[in-house]
């Protein structure tokens, strides 16, 4: 038993190297980097946090970056749970076939997508805003909060539906107050997938932005073509972008699992 | 047993609609694209099918493709096996369980563009971590800027860093679901760790492993940002993906006739090789 363990301890430790050198890269001078290796900072330093936090392009990023992807997150729930509800309940004229559809776009390469998503976007008004980047995730974020919801919704017994009918609730009342709830983990798992979906996608982003409602990735790509090579800069803001995930990883830890089991193919 | 109900239209509607908005006026511009030739000022000449026979045809193109599935073909490979035998060998219950879990989703939480460039500090020789270490300790002569190979080892152990925990997740939400009466059923026959592997768990982790290589299949077959960011399609263009590519002539070159046939072929070989994953996985249930 002992020797089976060392296989995750082994695989965590060289998940975590890459994260470890980043993180301490972030409290180095740029000298201190590029004069060689360390692997320790030899002079501790806080410049480059200071620098993201006092220039409004730098933080900047991160609140479009979190603008966006709270906005993605709320619509993708709020329109998949009541189609999952439908999936899972009932049986309708071309529902399979529905269902399929919505997970090829979620095998459709964003490359491919970038250029004609420009021209929509500019053409109905809503380029370099936050709510287009947004609706622009929904396309691979609604097919998966689809598949997973559905996964929990299927486990809830059909029983619950029909007694609270006859206990004389109404569907809206019944599906916010009874069924919702009761599915509450399952809510979790798809918002955490939604947000870390789209807070890792940048291509996209970064095609619908140009000032407003810039994300952190693009900030990150300007600043390292035009003042040099800036890595500690660069560190810091990387690792400032780990950190929303983990926050919010952490309060799903125990879903996590679940939520992959219970989807369906 | 599920009611029959077309009302339950009405549910899906605002997903149908925010959805299409997204892939079918997209998806329409680039078949509106990939048959006509423009030379600027929005005039548009018929062009048929040229494109297409062009793109199919050119050397460019194929090699671009053979990168592709060599690399898709590598990712899998490594990873699926790789995942399975992390989530085999995990503790089924405890306090280390959210810890793992939680340390090993953390890489799939960075954004990509992050992912790429992280790796390509982390790779560069002299400064970084692992520069150094392959250079200056092995005394391997390192550097992914200069030597394709280097670059496409790179480029596979950061994927593998960046999404085995994905297979191990998926394997390992299989593997808890199994009861513990089924261990117990194998120990009194006296089955062999392999026979309890390939009978017990293999079979028990079947839909979550469809699952798991139908994402890794098509999120690596579309992979772009990482790979763009470590190498940038070098050196030369030995690690230019087909995404890679096809912003190349897309974004840079704009060539938007080519770009778009090539966007559509590009489609449709994900959806076609999905589907060939689909069927054969899960052919055993339909009989």
């Amino acid at each position: 038993m002992r020797k089976r363990s060392l296989i995750p301890i082994l695989y965590i430790l060289f998940l975590m190297l890459p994260i470890y050198w980043l993180v301490s890269m972030s409290f180095k001078t740029t000298n201190e980097i590029l004069a060689g290796f360390s692997l320790f900072p030899q002079t501790f330093t806080l410049d480059s946090y200071v620098a993201i936090f006092t220039d409004p392009t730098w933080y900047w990023g991160y609140i479009n970056s979190i603008i966006y992807v709270t906005l993605n997150t709320v619509i993708s729930i709020a329109v998949a749970l009541p189609a999952a509800y439908a999936f899972s309940r009932y049986s309708f004229l071309g529902d399979k076939q529905l269902f399929f559809w919505l997970l090829t776009n979620r095998m459709a390469p964003a490359a491919v997508f970038a250029l004609p998503f420009f021209q929509l976007y500019s053409s109905v008004g809503l380029f370099d805003t936050h709510i287009a980047v947004a609706l622009a995730h929904c396309l691979f974020n609604i097919p998966l909060a689809v598949w997973i919801l559905e996964g929990f919704m299927r486990g809830v017994p059909k029983e619950l539906d029909e007694t609270a009918y006859v206990d004389g609730y109404s569907f809206w009342r019944f599906f916010t107050t009874i069924f919702i709830p009761n599915i509450k983990a399952g809510v979790g798992v798809a918002a955490f997938f939604c947000f870390m979906f789209s807070w890792v996608e940048m291509l996209l982003a970064k095609t619908l932005t140009a000032v407003e409602a810039k994300p952190i990735a693009a900030t990150m790509t300007r600043t390292a073509s035009s003042a040099g090579y800036e890595l500690g800069l660069l560190a810091a803001a990387g690792t400032l972008t780990i950190i929303p995930g983990a926050i919010v990883i952490y309060f799903v830890r125990n879903y996590i699992a679940k939520g992959f089991a219970l989807g369906r193919v | 047993m599920k009611t029959e109900n077309q009302k339950a239209w009405f549910f899906v509607l605002p997903v149908l609609l925010l959805v299409a908005f997204n892939a079918l006026i997209p998806i329409m511009t680039v078949v509106n694209y990939s048959v006509q030739e423009t030379f600027g000022n929005n005039v548009f000449f018929w062009q048929g099918l040229d494109w297409f026979e062009q793109i199919l045809r050119s050397d460019r193109f194929q090699a671009a493709l053979g990168r592709q599935f060599l690399f898709t073909f590598l990712i899998l490979i490594i990873e699926v096996p790789l995942g399975i035998i992390i989530a085999l060998s995990m503790p089924k219950k405890g306090f280390w369980v959210p810890v793992c879990l939680v340390l090993m989703a953390l890489p799939m939480l960075i954004p990509w563009n992050v992912v790429g460039a992280m790796w390509n500090i982390f790779a560069l020789p002299k400064v970084g971590m692992l520069g150094y270490f392959m250079n200056d300790v092995l005394g391997v002569n390192y550097d992914m800027t200069q030597d394709p190979l280097a670059a496409w080892i790179t480029i596979i152990v950061m994927d593998v860093w960046h999404w085995t925990s994905l297979v191990v997740l998926l394997s390992y939400a299989g593997l808890v679901s199994i009861p513990d009466a089924y261990y117990q059923a194998a120990k009194i026959d006296g089955a062999s760790p392999w026979k309890v592997f390939r009978y017990i768990q293999l079979p028990k982790m079947k839909t979550v492993l469809t699952i798991a290589i139908l994402l890794r299949f098509m999120d690596s077959f579309n992979i772009y940002t990482e790979p763009f960011v470590l190498t940038g399609g070098g050196p030369g263009n030995s690690t230019t993906l087909l995404s890679i590519d096809l912003v190349k002539i897309a974004l840079g070159q704009f060539d938007l006739g080519p770009a778009a046939a090539m966007s559509l072929i590009y489609f449709a070989i994900t959806l076609l090789v999905s589907w060939l994953f689909y069927t054969l996985m899960t052919k055993d249930d339909a009989q």
